[in-house]
């Protein structure tokens, strides 16, 4: 297989270094420019597995606002973020809700759970 | 929950910095402390910012704005720590009065031993970067567009352009995406982000969000809504290029220009702003040059990471907390003289319990109106005569005196205020 | 045609709501019909707010004259309106020796125009009265009835007195042409659908040509559209004391620094040729242009202070002056024209207009007076309309009763301005309602600050979705077309 170099930015800390990765196919063979080992860590994961944290809001029925902020507990697979947003789309909870509640359990198969931000009182 | 006039520590916004300065007020000892904040609930901005990458430091978790503000409400709260909602404050004298009004409390004035200014920013505008083109609707800054669509649940825009590489940009890029909005472009004047790299990748570089350094906003267009911005390219002197003009059709765009610390209220009490910062001067107790009042978080500088705001917020509570404690001692100390009966005033006003030592102290005072008759003038504390001298008359255009002798001295020392009367005797 | 009217009033600026003002004094039914979602949308929106003294216009010009005489009655107006109007003075500062000289030439202008109370100050005493001039100024034209307002609440209250007067609102209901017997004029078409009258009054200010050509006058009658741009400052920044205007060229008055009713300082207009009558940009060499102006008078003014941009039209007409041997050619059109009836024309109405407005509307009287067609006069007409609570403008013991009396006066909603949610509600079911945010802005102050609207515009827009009694996505800024929101957030298309 040929090689090719692909460019990648580290955020694993806020330096932001910018890796130069050189790939056959799938499997990274060099990674430069890396100022730590988390930039080595970080191009393994990127490339297998990219996985992000996700924030988003649903809508909440009786509540002081409309929404209540909501993240998943642990990154995510990058791929299932589209996927993840439509569902909670859908997604309405009674008031009062407790920060930290569970809203969507196990999503999409990950085993993650999307909680609850904060928590929003019942509206007077 | 009645609001009393008089707190050892008033706390003024209840963000991050806020949040942490009345926490360290209650731990460093002080009786009351009460935060004022306009928003209906505490957290500030905080409220709005439901992305993570907060707590970081303090917690070592990755947390969402509104889950770190939590963590210090609870805290708060549960340390006694009052509060006054939807509540504006109009002014602050140097004497540490504050001037609020709210449609709960009505318009009150609250005294304060002890302040920590911690209102935060507002956002740069349009005209102040003097964008030129039309005023339609559409023109938001990042922080209104964030509000609508986290907080009150409304999309204000389909097609966005958004001008500024800051974080609130890049993170309202991603957060607009998400709820099904097209972020047409990101433009940015300087030629380097200004925000942090992570974002970056995280907001634009993952929805293929295009950013274009060297640019700005030429014009905005559109009467009623905005229709179309107009982007140019800029030089390494910020003049525009000529030819690299683009129209890119939109109805939105987003001014991520910069921030800017919100002190008119500072101004209002005497504080000394730094031109450069933006912020009140201050010493490491984040102590500004008027005493007792004291500033924590973006109201002094922009910063960048939240952690940083709680250990400021920390700071300036803990240096408010004590120096209101100091303050109760320092009116423990002192006696104050209060006119009684046909007394129309007395001099001194106030004594100072540490000079109650072998040298008697003379009073002196007017009448209100005269008594041909003999006459009592006494000093009580309340409850006990401490002592009194007698006179065959009193008339207001004759001074009177009376003297408290180093053997009464005992006794002062045991009240903070006496009381000077005629009576008849 | 379903509704008929004696009189209506084409165009809700200040022209147009003082006819409405002056002629809701008799015993008839006034329509006045205004295309914009609120009243005073046009020019009145967007110009200096100067009460002229009358120095500047040709002699001899009825730009002159009711300027001269507009200014007279702004004492009692204002008191019986109860609008901001603060008469301190304005001057005409000279740079230089050459400019000093040019102020005597004002001096007889003004003597000709009738104008009291003008002088010619040394720079000394210029710089006595206005600590932050220029060091090199040489002297000034005093003219101490000159003076500024509030031309926002000045329609307003013109409106709303009309209004409790018996006089018949339409916003949003746009003139499209006349309907005609013969010669004489008996309704307009609108958007709304016909109505009809037995007089029409042109007071549409930017499209007063659109009108009289529809009615078949003066076909060669132009407005051309002259724009211009100005900043707001910072009054926390800097404050300065007058109204300072440079010594006038063939331009124009120039661009000035003024203080205003609300304690800013204002600097502006340039004056640029436009062909779209509704472009009211600012630009960057418009922008440029009055910088440089203000710099001249008052050289200390940092561009760190702006906190407001914004661009008004002129009116800029090419109407001959009554008095053909003025050879004067940009001069106010009123008139009863005889080529048709029931018409009472009115055309290029730009500065002085805010100032004449008073007079013009008393001159439209007369004219219909002379024709013969005014009714009896009213006996109950009440010229007084009262001002509502202004939190900001209150002593602390004022507050204190107003919050207990009503406790959304309480509420701050504008942080900037100290505006309350009282006044937003009293604004929304006031006599003429302020319905969209523009509307709340002009007549409140609220979203003026140097936070410009970044707090309360969330705010206000919930105010006015609950007090209209529609959703939040319903609220425009200026009308139909300006929604600030487009869906919740979570009813995504598709």
């Amino acid at each position: 297989m040929t090689e090719e170099m692909k460019k990648l930015i580290c955020i694993a800390c806020p330096k932001g270094c910018t890796l130069d990765l050189t790939m056959s196919g799938d499997t990274i063979l060099k990674i430069e420019n890396a100022s730590c080992k988390n930039g080595y860590e970080y191009a393994e994961r990127e490339i297998h597995d990219p996985r992000r944290m996700v924030a988003s809001t649903v809508k909440v029925k009786d509540g002081v606002h409309p929404l209540v902020p909501v993240y998943t507990e642990k990154a995510i697979p990058k791929r299932q973020i589209h996927e993840l947003l439509k569902e909670l789309r859908e997604v309405e909870i009674q008031a009062p809700v407790e920060m930290g509640q569970v809203v969507l359990a196990d999503v999409l198969g990950t085993g993650i759970s999307v909680v609850a931000s904060r928590s929003l009182p019942k509206a007077m | 929950m009645a609001i009393k006039d008089m707190y050892d520590v008033v706390v003024i916004g209840s963000g991050p910095g806020g949040l942490a300065a009345a926490i360290s007020a209650k731990k460093a000892g002080a009786d009351d402390v009460l935060i004022i904040e306009r928003d209906v609930e505490l957290g500030g901005i905080l409220l709005q910012c439901i992305h993570n990458g907060f707590g970081v430091e303090i917690f070592k978790e990755d947390l969402p704005g509104p889950g770190y503000a939590q963590r210090f409400i609870n805290d708060a709260l549960s340390l006694g720590v009052e509060t006054m909602l939807d509540t504006m404050v109009l002014d602050i004298t140097s004497q540490r009065k504050i001037y609020v009004s709210s449609k709960t409390y009505g318009f009150r004035i609250i005294e304060a031993r002890a302040i920590v200014l911690a209102m935060g920013c507002r956002e740069r505008t349009r005209s102040q970067i003097r964008l030129p083109g039309t005023r339609p609707a559409g023109v938001y800054t990042a922080g209104m567009a964030q509000r609508w669509t986290n907080v009150e649940g409304y999309m204000p825009g389909k097609k966005f352009v958004i001008l500024g590489s800051g974080d609130i940009g890049m993170i309202m890029a991603r957060r607009l995406t998400f709820e099904g909005a097209k972020v047409e472009r990101v433009l940015e004047i300087m030629p380097f982000l200004t925000g942090l790299t992570r974002n970056y990748v995280q907001c634009l570089l993952d929805y293929d969000i295009t950013l274009q350094l060297h640019h700005t906003v030429k014009r905005i267009i559109g009467n009623d809504r905005v229709e179309a911005i107009e982007a140019v390219q800029v030089d390494d002197k910020w003049n525009m290029v000529p030819g690299t003009e683009e129209i890119i059709p939109c109805d939105s765009l987003l001014l991520s220009v910069g921030l800017i610390p919100e002190n008119e209220l500072s101004r209002m009490a005497g504080v000394l702003i730094d031109p450069v910062t933006g912020g009140p001067f201050v010493d490491e107790t984040f102590q500004t040059n008027v005493p007792g009042i004291f500033a924590a978080g973006n109201v002094v500088h922009v910063y960048d990471l939240v952690d940083w705001v709680t250990e400021a917020g920390f700071a300036a509570g803990d240096g408010a907390g004590k120096f209101a404690i100091a303050q109760k001692k320092k009116a423990a100390q002192s006696i104050n003289l209060i006119a009684g009966n046909n007394v129309r005033y007395v001099v001194p006003h106030r004594i100072e319990k540490e000079n109650l030592k072998d040298e008697p102290i003379r009073l002196q005072m007017r009448v209100r109106q005269p008594m041909e008759e003999p006459v009592w003038v006494e000093v009580h504390d309340g409850d006990n005569l401490i002592t009194r001298k007698g006179e065959r008359y009193v008339r207001p255009g004759e001074m009177v005196t009376v003297t408290l002798k180093p053997k009464d001295f005992d006794a002062i020392r045991k009240t903070d205020r006496l009381t000077v009367q005629v009576v008849p005797r | 045609m379903q509704k008929k009217f004696d009189v209506i009033i084409i165009g809700g600026g200040v022209v147009g709501s003082m006819i409405a003002r002056r002629l809701s004094r008799f015993q008839w039914d006034v329509l006045l019909i205004e295309k914009g979602a609120d009243v005073g949308v046009g020019s009145s929106s967007a110009n200096t707010a100067i009460v002229h003294a009358g120095y500047d216009p040709l002699p001899g010009s009825l730009k002159a004259r009711l300027n001269v005489l507009g200014n007279t009655m702004f004492d009692q107006l204002a008191g019986e309106l109860n609008f901001a109007f603060d008469r301190r003075g304005d001057y005409v500062v000279a740079i230089g020796d050459e400019e000093f000289a040019e102020l005597e030439k004002l001096m007889v202008q003004g003597k000709k125009n009738g104008v009291p109370g003008m002088s010619i100050l040394p720079g000394a005493e210029v710089r006595r009265r206005e600590k932050h001039i220029t060091p090199n100024v040489s002297g000034a034209v005093w003219a101490s009835t000159g003076g500024i307002c509030d031309p926002f609440q000045i329609t307003v209250a013109a409106i709303e007195n009309a209004i409790n007067n018996g006089v018949t609102v339409m916003l949003e209901t746009e003139f499209q042409d006349f309907i005609f017997e013969g010669k004489r004029i008996v309704g307009v078409k609108t958007n709304r659908g016909d109505i009809g009258c037995t007089w029409a009054i042109n007071c549409a200010g930017m499209y007063s040509d659109f009108v009289m050509h529809k009615a078949g006058i003066r076909p060669d009658f132009k407005i051309t559209p002259r724009r211009g741009e100005y900043f707001i400052l910072d009054r926390a920044e800097i404050s300065i004391d007058n109204v300072l205007f440079p010594t006038p060229t063939e331009k124009g008055k120039g661009i000035l620094v003024t203080t205003t009713v609300h304690g800013n300082t204002v600097i502006g207009p340039n004056a640029l040729i436009i062909d779209d009558k509704e472009d009211r940009s600012v630009t960057t060499a418009g922008m440029d242009e009055i910088w440089e102006g203000a710099m001249k008078l008052i050289p200390s003014l940092k561009k760190s202070h702006i906190i407001a941009t914004f661009a008004g039209i002129r009116s800029y007409g090419n109407g001959p002056s009554r008095d053909p041997s003025l050879n004067y050619n940009h001069d106010f059109i009123i008139e009863i024209p005889e080529e048709v009836q029931g018409f009472v024309n009115l055309g290029g109405i730009e500065s002085p207009g805010l100032t004449s407005s008073p007079a013009i509307a008393l001159e439209v009287e007369d004219m219909l007076r002379d024709a013969k067609a005014l009714p009896a006069e009213k006996r109950d007409w009440d010229p007084i309309r009262l001002a509502r609570p202004r939190f900001r403008e209150m002593s602390h013991q004022e507050r204190q009763l107003i919050v207990e009396r009503d406790p959304a006066y309480g509420r701050v909603i504008c942080r900037c301005e100290n505006i309350t949610e009282g006044e937003i509600i009293a604004e929304i079911h006031a006599p003429l309602p302020a319905r969209n945010y523009d509307a709340i802005k002009r007549r409140t102050w609220c979203g003026t600050g140097r936070c410009q609207a970044g707090f309360d515009t969330p705010r206000v827009v919930a105010i006015l979705a609950k007090e209209l009694g529609v959703s939040p996505i319903d609220i425009t800024k200026k009308g139909p077309g300006s929604e600030f929101l487009f869906r919740k957030t979570k009813e995504v298309e598709g």
